[in-house]
């Protein structure tokens, strides 16, 4: 176990360092200036720009700011945000409390939603319900997140008038108001996202319970006289649900990295949002910082995932 | 417009039969500044009004939350490395200038007891030196008092180059002096007729020297001030989140008795123009929101809940098309668009003067502005008996067919006009911005009707205005052979923004593309006229020459005007605001009240 984490760990080394070049490189070719405002601004002699430029070593060949940066990101230096003149990692902090809320509720509705209708359907398949939860999950994750999110706010802030489709951070009440605010403004973001996620993960469940469900083990238990019910719940579920935990899993940096366009309809202020907006002030810095952050993510969950697997399933072992 | 017809105008106003709000206009439609107008004004003596909103409260506070909506969040809130708007208007809730300039360019003094002018002696008689007479008793949210101290020091941390502030070019050329307490001096190189930039509007605001005294220069971007400012203005810092919201409370000692009313302030960023015209004006969710660059029936139909209205200033902003007198079809010396090469066909006063009868600049106000932008001709289209004849807009597909004719331009079997074997075809690029697209489409009608086809490319709003080098589509670069985009003009003294009609502002390879003359024309009257003006002390001479440069590009019809834009923001209607298209859209926030 220990020689596989540290194998695992080794071959992370240069994957990351692969990523973060590409990375690099790729926004280093893109085209655009952080300081664009200044050049088509009269007021600004040139000489401010070129100063600038300098200071921040915009103008040093690629390979050099490559190796700066990744010296600085060694030392904990993320490196300092053009657009806002604080450093990376404050601006990166500030915005995960918030992420982690909506993205890791969304997620969560998502599986209460998935789990016990994709485990129902699976055990009549073909039947009314499963026909009905088969429809709705097509038309769930055919529907994108911006869609549906202009529908409900067009819905339930401009016809009913129930909730607010500007999402505050700052929210002034104080006790049950001050949740109750929080909450309200939630819902509409979470439902958008959780529901597009349950419709795919109502799929996964589904299928993965339909293999499971026609093992001889099942059919054993059920000649045994167990009840359906424990059936369902402590032979056939527990089985199937092995990949759908796998899959949770790999979605753990996706709650990490926001959600760009559902952040962005209801001004959430993620990191999906921080993303967005650092691209479009060309702030490269933070674009660089947040990408290679969720690519670490991804890399270390994928561990986590090929972890898990194992000790859900002790068929496995990492000999 | 010659200057003995602005000095009968000026007379017109003092004498009460124009109105002042009149005069704006008409120097507007003259491609001038309201704050430039303003000035002429002063100088010839009719004072400075105040088309302030009057405040109503009796007393300070009481007003609750206000809400406002930025769909571009501020991300920094220092005013001196604001370089967006969006930045400006956070930090005016803070910080203040000396003067700032409302809706009709009349300088209106904050942290000034008033305004600098010949008879109080703040003005010398031969235009190098200014005298602003300060506020007592003003205090920083922190309880020192502001004194002359941080007026120079707001100077000097300006006019460092270590600093980077992009306000710099405000400070570099003067010599700030205290006198006393409440009294500093400003000593301009050479005599400057637009004293009004330096510790005036947007690059104005002035820095607490205790707070910033440490971090001038290199170590500037450490000060932890950037982030958490202290400064003069009705609301004090509570908290900020770069790119997200800004808070901020009543500032209990404020400078103006009974400011502000509202007890706290929310502003909120990020989003679209649309969603936060919708916040605004359909759920109510906001008080107010800036900068709705949003059709206009769209708004209208928003309007007509009833819980909130749109509020539309002039400003500066011009949008119009470049025909490109230069060959951006052939490269010399490692350039397109270079000034050694001619247009085979653009190079053509007649082509030109038909393509601009092409453009029909009523229909685009009517269906795709509205009440974002104002058709105009020419620079000069106001009023009737100043409408110069030969720069009458109009749009008639038949006049340009005859003056095509004339010239010796024949249609082709394809129905595209051609002479010696060179054919009207053109490349039309601007950005990609849904009215802008409409209105490439209206003209490409327009000129297949009279034998021109037009290829309409559009490009990304990050790359055309961005200055890459690399980048072929930029907008300087004008590798195309017309192109559409706005100039804003930001700062009030129009002499800066006029600098694109100079010959030694061409852009091009050698200043990196650069240069502000992205036409590539030039004009040696222009020049001349506009070095006159650099030197000229007489605003009002000064302004007729302005005009001459400005009119000479419109009547070679290089420069073809379309509308001038008006700044639109959206308020709930129970909220008087006061915004203006020559400062930041907050530059009067303490004024602000809910009725």
């Amino acid at each position: 176990m220990a020689t596989y984490l540290l194998r695992r760990f080794l071959i992370a080394i240069p994957s990351l360092l692969g990523i973060s070049l590409v990375l690099f490189t790729v926004l280093a070719l893109a085209p655009g200036d952080p300081f664009e405002e200044l050049a088509t601004n009269p007021n600004v002699p040139p000489e401010v720009r070129t100063a600038l430029r300098a200071k921040f070593g915009i103008d040093d060949p690629v390979m050099v700011r490559y190796l700066r940066w990744l010296a600085a990101m060694a030392q904990g230096d993320w490196g300092f945000s053009f657009a806002s003149r604080i450093d990376v990692d404050q601006l990166i902090l500030q915005r995960v409390p918030v992420t982690l809320f909506v993205i890791g509720s969304s997620q969560i509705l998502a599986l209460a939603i998935a789990l016990p209708i994709g485990i129902y359907a699976a055990m009549r398949p073909y039947s009314v319900f499963d026909q009905i939860a088969n429809t709705l999950a097509f038309v769930g994750f055919s529907l994108p997140t911006f869609f549906t999110g202009l529908l409900f706010i067009l819905l339930f802030s401009i016809q009913l008038d129930w909730l607010p489709f500007v999402y505050r951070s700052d929210i002034s009440a104080e006790g049950w108001r001050w949740y109750w605010e929080h909450l309200r403004q939630a819902i509409m973001p979470i439902m958008v996202l959780g529901f597009f996620q349950a419709a795919s993960y109502t799929r996964y469940v589904r299928s993965s319970v339909l293999d499971v469900a026609r093992l001889d083990y099942v059919t054993t238990a059920r000649a045994k006289g167990l009840d359906e019910r424990t059936v369902t719940l402590r032979h056939v579920s527990r089985n199937a649900l092995i990949p759908v935990v796998t899959l949770v899993a790999l979605q753990m940096p996706a709650v990490f990295g926001g959600a760009i366009v559902t952040e962005q309809i209801f001004r959430v202020p993620g990191i999906g949002s921080l993303l967005i907006s650092a691209m479009l002030a060309n702030d490269t810095p933070v674009i660089m910082a947040v990408t290679f952050v969720f690519a670490c993510l991804v890399v270390l969950f994928n561990l986590i995932a090929d972890l898990l697997y194992g000790w859900l399933d002790p068929r496995i072992s990492f000999g | 417009m010659t200057e003995h017809e602005l000095r009968d105008l000026i007379a017109e106003v003092a004498e009460g039969r124009l109105s002042r709000r009149g005069f704006v206009r008409r120097m507007l439609a003259l491609g001038l500044t309201a704050p430039m107008a303003g000035m002429m004004l002063a100088h010839s003596g009719v004072a400075f009004a105040d088309a302030t909103l009057p405040y109503k409260p009796t007393k300070a506070g009481g007003g609750g939350l206000l809400k406002v909506l930025l769909w571009q969040a501020p991300t920094l809130l220092n005013p001196h490395f604001a370089s967006g708007t969006k930045d400006q208007i956070a930090s005016r809730i803070f910080f203040e200038p000396l003067a700032g300039w409302d809706k009709e360019g009349n300088l209106i003094p904050q942290l000034a007891a008033e305004v600098p002018s010949r008879e109080n002696g703040g003005l010398s008689a031969d235009g190098r030196e200014v005298t602003w007479k300060l506020k007592r008793n003003v205090k920083w949210h922190d309880g020192k008092p502001f004194t002359a101290d941080d007026v120079v020091f707001t100077a000097e941390y300006a006019a460092d180059p270590a600093t980077a502030a992009f306000t710099t070019g405000a400070y570099t050329n003067i010599k700030v002096e205290k006198i006393d307490d409440h009294t500093v001096k400003i000593t301009f190189r050479e005599p400057t007729p637009f004293w009004a930039d330096p510790f005036v509007g947007v690059t104005g605001q002035i820095l607490p020297k205790h707070h910033f005294g440490e971090y001038k220069g290199a170590k500037s971007r450490e000060a932890p001030a950037n982030l958490k400012p202290v400064g003069t203005g009705p609301y004090k810092f509570v908290d900020f989140k770069p790119g997200d919201v800004l808070t901020g409370e009543r500032n209990p000692d404020y400078h103006v008795p009974n400011q502000p009313f509202f007890d706290r302030l929310e502003v909120k960023g990020g989003g679209d123009a649309v969603s936060a015209a919708r916040a605004v004006l359909q759920t109510g969710e906001y008080d107010y929101a800036w900068n709705l660059q949003v059709e206009d029936d769209v708004l209208k139909r928003m309007e007509t809940g009833g819980r909130g209205r749109v509020s539309t200033v002039v400003s500066g902003d011009i949008e119009f098309i470049i025909l490109n007198t230069t060959d951006p079809w052939t490269e010399v010396d490692g350039e397109r668009s270079s000034v050694k090469t001619k247009h085979p066909t653009l190079s053509d006063p007649k082509v030109r003067e038909a393509i601009n009868l092409l453009i029909d600049r009523d229909s685009i106000q009517k269906f795709i502005y509205g009440r974002g932008g104002t058709a105009t001709a020419s620079f000069v289209n106001q009023p009737p008996r100043f409408k110069s004849q030969k720069l009458k807009y109009e749009f008639s597909i038949e006049k340009a067919n005859k003056i095509l004719d004339d010239a010796g331009y024949k249609r082709g079997s394809d129905g595209i006009r051609e002479k010696d074997g060179k054919k009207l075809k053109y490349v039309f690029q601007t950005s990609i911005n849904a009215p802008r697209q409409k209105t490439q489409a209206i003209i490409k009608q327009a000129c297949q009707r009279a034998g021109i086809d037009l290829e309409l490319k559009s490009v990304t709003a990050s790359v055309f205005f961005s200055s890459d080098v690399a980048n072929p589509d930029t907008y300087t670069k004008l590798y195309c052979d017309m192109e559409m985009y706005t100039t804003t003009q930001p700062q009030p003294d129009p002499e800066r923004f006029l600098n694109q009609f100079v010959s030694w502002e061409i852009a091009n390879k050698e200043n990196k593309w650069l240069g502000r003359n992205v036409s590539r024309y030039s004009d040696p009257a222009a020049d001349e006229a506009y070095r006159a003006a650099q030197k000229e002390l007489d605003p009002v001479k000064r302004a007729a020459l302005l005009i001459k440069v400005n009119e000479i590009f419109c009547e070679a019809h290089v420069i073809l005007p379309l509308l001038s834009r008006t700044r639109v923001a959206a308020g709930a209607s129970n909220l008087m605001f006061d915004h203006s298209g020559w400062d930041v859209d907050t530059w009067n926030i303490a004024a602000w009240y809910r009725t």
